[in-house]
């Protein structure tokens, strides 16, 4: 069998946002949004991220696509560092990455029909004339289940989903190897979710995606992905396989973050595991492991020191000194 | 652009305003065949006469046929207003979107030099640039013009940091689209909304301002009429001939009513949350 290649390769990223206050605008501290962190996605796979708002998920996403310009660390699209780029080559190789964002009611102009939202990443690119790129976006608002007749309609006259059916379009139609789902369908009816979530998957086999899902819903992630990565207080605290992270949660917090899922069988005890306190000020983090002021099996250790991020089984990385020799 | 000229006609205010603004357009252009006299024909036996026949709104000091002077104040006042606003929300638009969008250090500069107009009273700023040069119509009209440059860069800018905030500016630039474009396309269209509106209000403050200006001797040259000058010289007869400074402030007040009859409008048919 052929080694399955990876698409992208995160190492070592880190983001951290200056604070700046007082009157001279001097910068005060830095809140580490993302903090080391490393991962690879492979060819035509599914690769979630969860954790809970503020982790540091959306700025990952947006590190690697530098919609937010990383501080340190190397992503790899293909073997290339995206980061030694020029900004205007880069622009260019963004072709091959896509974004769909969040809420489906910002992420479209206002102000531009569907024809001419779906056309301006064609042209964008110089991928096709206006004439070919009429006719493609046409095809494309096919395969995303809306029709003809819509291309000339602007974004406030669709619904939350069908305007999600229209960003996945905007995004699918430059042919790009990566997307990006950022909270994807977490603004959208449960009914909606999974009529997109389908379509998605439909897309992700017909164009040979590969697709990085950031989300918080637990249950949609086990649905889609093949490999999660759990993060908290921008650092990877658990990386799994999909079965292996949902059959046998290593990290405590992982094991929380799973105990709350709500079970459609009443029947079922589950044993919850309720966490203390707030999420640390991510400008303040805790010394050693971040998650130790709300780990239930926290012990002297985890205060002093970090713990390495090691991989216990095989494709099951956990960061935790209770799995540490 | 048909189905937009359609919307314009269907929608009656603003077809009123339009048609409203052609008529004077209409009337300044034709001035020379629909006013009856001269602008600077004295009748030195008329003198400040009320409206009649012979002289329909009256006659000014001079005993210039007030009728006659409005039609031909027009062209002036039209000219004034268009070219100087013109100047101002043009070069408004285009520091307020660099200043807005790129912020940073060409943001502090453009403000900055921004604030240092703004210090200065309209009309003691419009003297200076004025004097610098020298006093002719053209001169005032580009005075005027930066003079209201500061409100349409501050407006411009607060408005593209509003729209800036929206995902699908975050959106353009995810696909790759340049930044000049991002500006054109996607920001610009999104302010449109109070940058007409302050384009219909900064004309009757143009129109003003030249009479101002004019007052000074800065701006037409007597015996050309304006509007504003006409308003100004009949300030010291009012009490007892009224009609001197009436229908110069009715052509004023109808003017601008119009303008902003039909920027109202537009702003309303530019946007398409707003369409039918």
């Amino acid at each position: 069998m052929r080694e399955v290649q990876n698409v992208l390769e995160v190492k070592n990223l880190k983001k951290h946002f200056p604070i700046k206050g007082g009157v001279l605008k001097r910068t005060q501290g830095y809140v580490k949004a993302v903090d080391d962190i490393s991962f690879a996605v492979k060819e035509n796979e599914t690769f979630s991220l969860v954790g809970e708002s503020g982790c540091g998920k959306s700025t990952t996403g947006r590190a690697i696509l530098r919609l937010h310009e990383p501080t340190e660390g190397e992503v790899l699209f293909k073997g290339d560092n995206l980061l030694d780029v020029g900004k205007r080559s880069f622009r260019l190789m963004r072709k091959d990455m896509q974004l769909i964002f969040q809420d489906p009611f910002s992420s479209l102009n206002p102000r531009m029909t569907v024809k001419k939202l779906l056309m301006e990443p064609l042209l964008t690119h110089k991928l096709a004339t206006k004439k070919e790129a009429e006719q493609k976006a046409a095809n494309m608002i096919e395969k995303v289940g809306l029709s003809k007749e819509q291309l000339d309609c602007y974004p406030h006259e669709f619904s939350g989903g069908q305007r999600q059916r229209i960003s996945i379009a905007r995004a699918l139609i430059v042919n790009p190897k990566l997307v990006i789902l950022d909270e994807a369908v977490s603004a959208l009816d449960v009914s909606i979710q999974s009529q997109i979530l389908n379509l998605l998957i439909k897309l992700q086999q017909e164009f040979h995606l590969t697709y990085i899902f950031i989300s918080h819903d637990l249950n949609v992630v086990k649905h889609l992905s093949d490999r999660v990565g759990v993060m908290y207080l921008g650092q990877m605290m658990e990386l799994a396989t999909t079965d292996k992270l949902y059959e046998n949660p290593l990290h405590p917090y992982t094991q929380a973050l799973l105990s709350a899922i709500p079970s459609i069988d009443p029947k079922e005890k589950k044993e919850r595991v309720i966490l203390q306190g707030d999420v640390p000020d991510p400008s303040d983090p805790p010394t050693g492991c971040p998650f130790q002021l709300r780990c239930p099996m926290a012990h002297e250790r985890c205060a002093e020191e970090k713990p390495r991020f090691i991989e216990k089984e095989e494709d099951h990385w956990v960061a935790c000194h209770l799995y540490e020799e | 652009m048909k189905v937009f000229v359609q919307r314009l006609i269907d929608d009656k205010v603003g077809l009123f305003g339009l048609i409203g603004i052609l008529l004077v357009v209409l009337l300044a252009l034709l001035a020379p065949l629909i006013a009856p006299y001269k602008p600077d024909t004295m009748f030195t036996e008329h003198v400040l006469e009320g409206p009649s026949s012979q002289f329909l709104f009256g006659t000014d000091e001079f005993g210039r046929d007030i009728f006659s002077r409005i039609i031909y104040g027009a062209q002036v006042s039209l000219q004034v207003g268009l070219i100087a606003v013109g100047i101002g929300a043009i070069g408004g638009l285009i520091l307020g979107l660099i200043s807005g969008y790129f912020q940073g250090k060409v943001d502090q500069v453009i403000m900055r030099v921004m604030d240092v107009f703004f210090a200065f009273p309209d009309i003691l700023l419009a003297l200076t640039i004025i004097a610098v040069l020298g006093p002719n119509l053209t001169n005032t009209m580009i005075a005027i013009g930066i003079v209201f440059m500061p409100v349409f860069t501050r407006l411009v800018r607060s408005a593209v940091m509003t729209v800036k905030e929206n995902e699908y500016i975050t959106n353009a630039q995810a696909i790759g689209v340049r930044p000049s474009l991002i500006i054109v396309r996607h920001i610009t269209p999104n302010i449109m909304a109070p940058f007409i509106v302050q384009i219909t209000l900064a004309l009757s403050g143009a129109i003003l301002t030249e009479a101002a200006l004019s007052f000074l001797g800065l701006g037409v040259q007597p015996p050309n009429p304006s509007w504003g000058v006409m308003l100004n010289d009949a300030r010291t007869y009012m009490e007892f001939a009224p009609w001197t400074i009436l229908f110069p402030a009715v052509a004023i007040v109808m003017t601008i009513f119009c303008f902003n009859l039909l920027g109202d409008s537009l702003r309303d048919l530019l946007d398409p949350k707003l369409k039918q």
